[in-house]
């Protein structure tokens, strides 16, 4: 086929019908309306992974709320007779060293795993972040100040400082090692919603509404924070795992919760002793703990895509 | 060298009139989840040796991917789905990966649009360029070196032995793009690939860029592919035209022949609304018989722009509305260390605006313009001076105040993707405003909504929409709107229309001064861009490094302007080399 | 740069002795007799109490405790453990082997975290990159503690390939094992972020240019994508250590290994409050400097640091 311009020299004209003109910058009317959170609900809800880990953290959650209806049998009614027992009817786990269904010590200690990890995540997630909002969106002495306080506490890698504490708490509840943990780990949140914040004061949207009349606090509640909270709860997300490996730490360590309290971290630790033995006493609880980490890790990944600004900017 | 002269003049003495580059039938498509999206729809191009050939379009027209598919730089997923890529007779599409390679920098040199981030942060400029020139094997070791001292220099960086060890970031956007071009050039490329290679730079540097840009290659003899989004330009810097429009070619040709009769509809509306070439227009109609004006295409700007400088000429003048008196802003800038410089934004600057005009603001980056325009907005504090706004000094009002003359002074920014924020629908979005001043009810609030969507030309169902629906100048539509919801005295326009396609652009401006009309507005735009000032300005004061070197109406400022800066300015308006009238 | 590292030694003595009062503080201001807490359930022996006491001059008023201990500090005195060695003997006997430890776990994440990232970022979509995202993924769900269990009772108990302790000397070949469990979590970090920024990178207008150049897919890839990705992973690095230090006290406790980790783990288990609170304070100063030296790397990688004003 010859081409259609070969003379180079030559005037050339599309055939019009060809090439119609559209009207210029028409709004596409035949779309659906959708807020940015629409969109992130859209592209979460087509990802196999984001109802694989929804579903696994809703089922954890009943699990932890309510342990009795997954197993009968009492975690606390242990005979050393069953001692390192093998799994059996109705004991599809086995038994532990001091003779407990390892099955229910697992149901049973999903409890203080998500407590902590929940209480965790929502006090980092509302100190740190109100505290690095406030000192992005305000600045001056009061940004110095909570900059300098949080190098501080970033200087102590959390499970150090909790190790620190821990060991010198005289009460230990699933709250005194939530508490703990935020205490060394709110600095990270503040530091990410401060650089946030920053960026979406700087933005004109917020200049075109402080000439609007609007006030500075409204602001900050209306435009900024909204708009800095994305990497916020991703991160979250991912804390909520990471508290409940460092809580397991501290348990195993034997540090973290009392053995009094019923917790994986405490499960996994007791089971050293009879890992050549009998694995299973060991591996099991560590499934469940990972199973869970896993479930928050991959939800994480499947929002921080979902909200990703790149992704989503200027299609 | 590696292409010594005498074998390139023998080549084209050997194929004399054979083309260097023949694009037939270009496809190019990009793959996504619902199958394969055309950007590129049977492209078809000739460009000979020595010769310049420019792309013009709109974003999304294709003219970047067409000459990124040249090269095989198409980003992520884009792939050449059909058509040939002839460079000298050999078709580039067909080529391996290894074979493409020898042909990018030796063959064919390509300057991309964006100084800012076309170079590693993280290498000496030295390295970027001398890596070039080693890929190429146009010279090893220390002769690479000099090369590179040599090709620096003739990209016009006359201290560049010194600066080879400095980093990106060390350099001005003007002097980056010099590397670049210099990069592009270092190999003595056959045919350039310049994709608006100056765009993001200043007007006066982009002329100075371009016209170096020129005499390099016409030294070398080497062909350029030029793509652009200013006709003007376009028009001023290359003998062959390429209109794209959605991906297709919709006219090509010689430059002066197209512009001065575009034959498809969208050409013609092209140069219609061309803000370089309307102001040049203007100027030239200005000069000659009025029965003469009539070469232009029916119901493009023109006529209703023609009226309006023709009434301007004739405007009693009215009461300054704003008054700006010996206005400085000081910023302290850190150093290292604990010193601190003083930078002067605004230097001792005084004007007025005048109930019912536009007063435009012009400079280029760094002139402070868009300071004046927060000082005036009272989004930043003066240092000095005194700001009056109908009478009253607005410096440090505070309280109702303030809120009160918010409500008569308003903005329209320039990003229109940055000025809306993303999370509210276009509705609250519009109805922020009346509720920050608690002014009416819901349904009065949503009534007063409808009706400014209809001012600015949407229809009402856009207030259910989000930002990111919708197109730049939809947005730049719904931050107006917002603006007139107070039903404000003033607008304050800074760059509103400089980040849309020249279309969009036509429209919005057409807009604007529909509403001047209707409303009684008063505008201060703020723009770098002269040839817009001549559509719409009546009074023009031109900023250069703080401080107001020329204030006049529009007409003075084109007709005989009195400062060097102001005529360099007019100067760098592309178009200049075009005769109109015939 | 000169001015960068100034800058940076500048603002790392607050953060120093901020850390550094924080951990004395939250030990000995805490309600109670802090020598009792310190001690847990375990009184210690008639007379230590008071050898304690006059250590950490509890007498005293709580900021100059907190001085005498900085001063201390800096001539050399660390603490005393549980059992009254002072805490610099144990150290300088422990530390090299902690090092070693480190050292080889470091060299196993940065090298195979930014090999298989760089892959994976490479190839972001196919079958490669997914089996990465996948393994990186659980690699950071399991505990380092489970980690250790489940490779020692895998190459130490069953395969017989490793021993499941290490000797009091920790020669290099015995430390490979009980480094891999130490830098998995980390790996699985590094991958992730290299992944990401190599993928980033790949899209940068700066690497379209260097293409254009005429450069080799090879050396674009290396010289423009690797490297600018490098600076991201340096700065992770830095922040790792703590994880690196928690990861070192349960990886040298269950292989039991004698280095500084083996000793805080010894120490927290059989609740012996003094060593603890003595060695993590060094260990939070050693991540303290640590992030100084990263930082000044960093400063090295990215010229728009280093030129900062």
């Amino acid at each position: 086929m010859p081409s259609k311009n070969f003379t180079p020299q030559g005037h050339y004209v599309a055939p019009i019908e060809e090439t119609p003109v559209a009207a210029v910058d028409v709004l596409d009317e035949t779309q659906k309306a959708r807020s940015t959170w629409a969109d992130a609900w859209d592209s979460m809800r087509r990802r196999p992974s984001f109802w694989i880990s929804s579903i696994l953290i809703l089922l954890i959650l009943i699990v932890a709320v309510a342990p009795g209806l997954f197993t009968p049998i009492d975690p606390r009614s242990c005979q050393l007779s069953d001692s390192n027992g093998a799994p059996s009817a109705g004991h599809p786990f086995g038994f532990t060293r001091q003779g407990c269904d390892v099955f229910s010590r697992i149901i049973h200690g999903t409890q203080a795993s998500i407590t902590v990890g929940l209480m965790a995540t929502l006090l980092v997630t509302l100190v740190g972040g109100a505290i690095g909002a406030l000192a992005g969106f305000y600045g001056g002495i009061l940004d110095t100040l909570v900059s300098r306080l949080g190098d501080i506490f970033f200087a102590v890698p959390t499970v150090l400082g909790a190790i620190v504490l821990m060991s010198v708490l005289p009460v230990r509840t699933p709250i005194t090692v939530a508490v703990v943990l935020a205490l060394f780990a709110w600095p990270q949140i503040a530091r990410i919603m401060r650089g946030a914040v920053l960026s979406a004061k700087n933005s004109d949207y917020v200049m075109a509404s402080v000439a609007l009349g609007v006030t500075r606090f409204k602001i900050l509640l209306r435009h900024v924070i909204p708009n800095a909270i994305a990497p916020v709860i991703v991160i979250a997300t991912v804390s909520l795992g990471t508290f409940i490996v460092a809580e397991a730490t501290l348990s195993f360590l034997g540090i973290g919760l009392p053995p009094t309290i019923m917790s994986w971290g405490n499960d996994i630790g007791q089971a050293r002793t009879s890992i050549r033995t009998s694995p299973q006493v060991l591996l099991y609880p560590a499934a469940a703990l990972s199973i869970t980490v896993l479930s928050f890790l991959m939800l994480g990944d499947v929002v921080r895509d979902a909200l990703d600004p790149k992704a989503r900017a200027r299609r | 060298m590696s292409q010594p002269v005498s074998e390139t003049v023998s080549l084209l003495e050997g194929e004399a009139n054979a083309p260097l580059l023949q694009i037939r039938d270009l496809e190019v498509g990009f793959e996504t989840q619902r199958g394969i999206v055309p950007a590129v729809r049977g492209v078809d191009l000739t460009l000979y040796a020595g010769q310049t050939l420019a792309i013009v379009g709109e974003s999304g027209s294709g003219k970047t991917t067409t000459a990124q598919a040249i090269i095989d730089l198409l980003p992520g997923t884009g792939k050449v789905t059909g058509g040939q890529i002839l460079f000298e007779g050999r078709d580039l599409t067909k080529l391996s990966a290894r074979e493409i390679q020898a042909v990018r920098g030796n063959d064919i040199g390509y300057v991309p649009q964006d100084p800012m981030s076309n170079l590693n942060p993280v290498w000496s400029i030295g390295f970027q360029v001398e890596e070039a020139i080693k890929a190429n094997n146009i010279a090893q070791g220390k002769e690479a070196r000099l090369r590179t001292i040599q090709v620096l220099k003739e990209a016009g960086l006359s201290d560049a032995a010194d600066r080879l060890k400095q980093y990106p970031h060390q350099f001005s956007g003007g002097m980056r793009q010099r590397v670049l071009i210099g990069i592009g050039l270092s190999s003595r490329p056959k045919l350039l690939i310049a994709d608006e290679p100056t765009s993001a730079l200043d007007v006066t540097v982009q002329r100075t860029i371009l016209d170096h840009l020129a005499t390099l290659t016409r030294d070398y003899g080497t062909s350029v592919l030029f793509i652009t989004h200013d006709l003007g330009l376009a028009a001023e810097r290359a003998e062959q035209l390429v209109v794209m429009y959605k991906g297709k070619v919709v006219e090509s040709g010689p430059s002066q022949e197209i512009l001065a009769n575009p034959k498809h509809p969208y050409t013609q509306r092209l140069v219609a609304a061309a803000p370089s070439l309307a102001s040049r227009r203007i100027q030239s109609v200005k000069h000659q018989a009025p029965d003469e004006a009539e070469i232009f295409s029916e119901g493009s700007l023109d006529d209703a722009l023609l009226a309006r400088a023709a009434e301007r000429e004739h405007a009693a003048p009215t009461k300054d509305l704003i008054s700006v008196k010996n206005v400085s802003k000081m910023y302290r800038i850190r150093k290292q260390g604990f010193r601190h410089d003083e930078l002067l934004a605004v230097n001792d600057v005084s004007f007025g605006v005048q109930k019912g005009t536009t007063t435009a603001i012009v400079g280029e980056s760094g002139s402070g313009k868009s300071t004046v325009a927060k000082l005036i907005l009272q989004l930043e504090s003066i240092t000095s001076g005194e700001i009056e706004f109908d009478g009253q000094d607005v410096a440090g009002l505070r309280g109702s105040e303030l809120l009160k003359f918010r409500r008569r002074v308003q903005p329209v920014f320039q990003d229109p993707y940055g000025s809306l924020d993303p999370q509210y629908s276009v509705g609250n979005t519009i109805a922020e405003p009346l509720l920050a001043h608690k002014i009416g009810t819901a349904k009065e609030r949503e009534a007063r909504v409808r009706e400014l969507l209809d001012q600015v030309s949407l229809p009402s169902a856009t207030r259910f929409r989000y930002p990111s629906e919708l197109s730049g100048g939809q947005r730049q539509r719904i931050a107006i709107a917002r603006a007139l919801a107070l039903k404000p005295d003033v607008l304050v326009l800074d760059e509103a229309v400089s980040a849309l396609d020249v279309l969009v652009q036509g429209q919005i401006l057409n807009l604007l001064t529909e509403l001047q009309t209707d409303l009684g507005l008063t505008y201060l735009f703020i723009t770098h861009d002269l040839a817009v000032v001549r559509l719409v300005a009546d009074n023009v004061c031109v900023m250069q490094k703080g401080r107001i070197v020329e204030a006049a109406t529009t007409d003075e400022v084109f007709d005989n302007p009195k400062e060097l800066y102001t005529q360099e300015l007019l100067a760098a308006i592309p178009g200049g080399d075009f005769e109109f009238g015939r | 740069m000169l001015w960068y590292t100034g800058k940076r030694i500048l603002q790392m003595i607050p953060v120093f002795f901020g850390a550094t009062f924080l951990i004395y503080f939250m030990v000995f201001s805490l309600p109670g007799d802090p020598i009792a807490a310190l001690y847990g359930d375990r009184p210690p022996a008639p007379g230590v109490i008071e050898i304690i006491r006059a250590e950490y001059n509890l007498d005293k008023p709580f900021i100059v405790q907190y001085f005498l201990y900085i001063a201390g500090l800096f001539q050399g005195d660390f603490g005393t453990t549980y059992s009254g060695r002072p805490v610099a003997d144990v150290m300088a006997q422990a530390f090299p082997i902690t090092f070693r430890l480190a050292m080889l776990a470091l060299a196993f994440e940065a090298f195979a975290g930014i090999l298989v990232g760089l892959i994976a970022g490479l190839r972001k979509g196919k079958l490669f990159d997914a089996t990465a995202l996948v393994v990186s993924l659980l690699l950071i769900s399991v505990p380092t503690f489970v980690v250790g269990f489940v490779l020692q009772l895998i190459f130490g108990v069953q395969l017989g390939w490793a021993r499941t302790t290490v000797s009091s000397a920790a020669p290099w070949g015995e430390l490979i094992l009980p480094a891999l469990v130490l830098a998995s979590v980390s790996f699985a970090y590094i991958v992730r972020l290299t992944r990401a920024s190599v993928a980033d990178n790949l899209n940068a207008d700066f690497v379209r240019t260097a293409t254009a150049k005429g450069l080799s897919r090879r050396r674009v890839v290396t010289v423009h994508v690797l490297r600018n990705s490098l600076v991201p992973v340096v700065t992770y690095l830095g922040v790792d250590l703590g994880s690196l230090m928690v990861g070192a006290i349960v990886t040298e406790g269950i292989f039991n290994i004698n280095g500084v980790g083996g000793v805080v783990y010894r120490a927290v288990t059989l609740g012996e409050g003094p060593t603890v609170v003595s060695f993590i304070a060094v260990m939070v100063i050693i991540f303290v400097v640590a992030n100084l030296l990263v930082d000044l790397l960093y400063a090295a990688l990215d010229p728009r640091i280093r030129y900062a004003k």
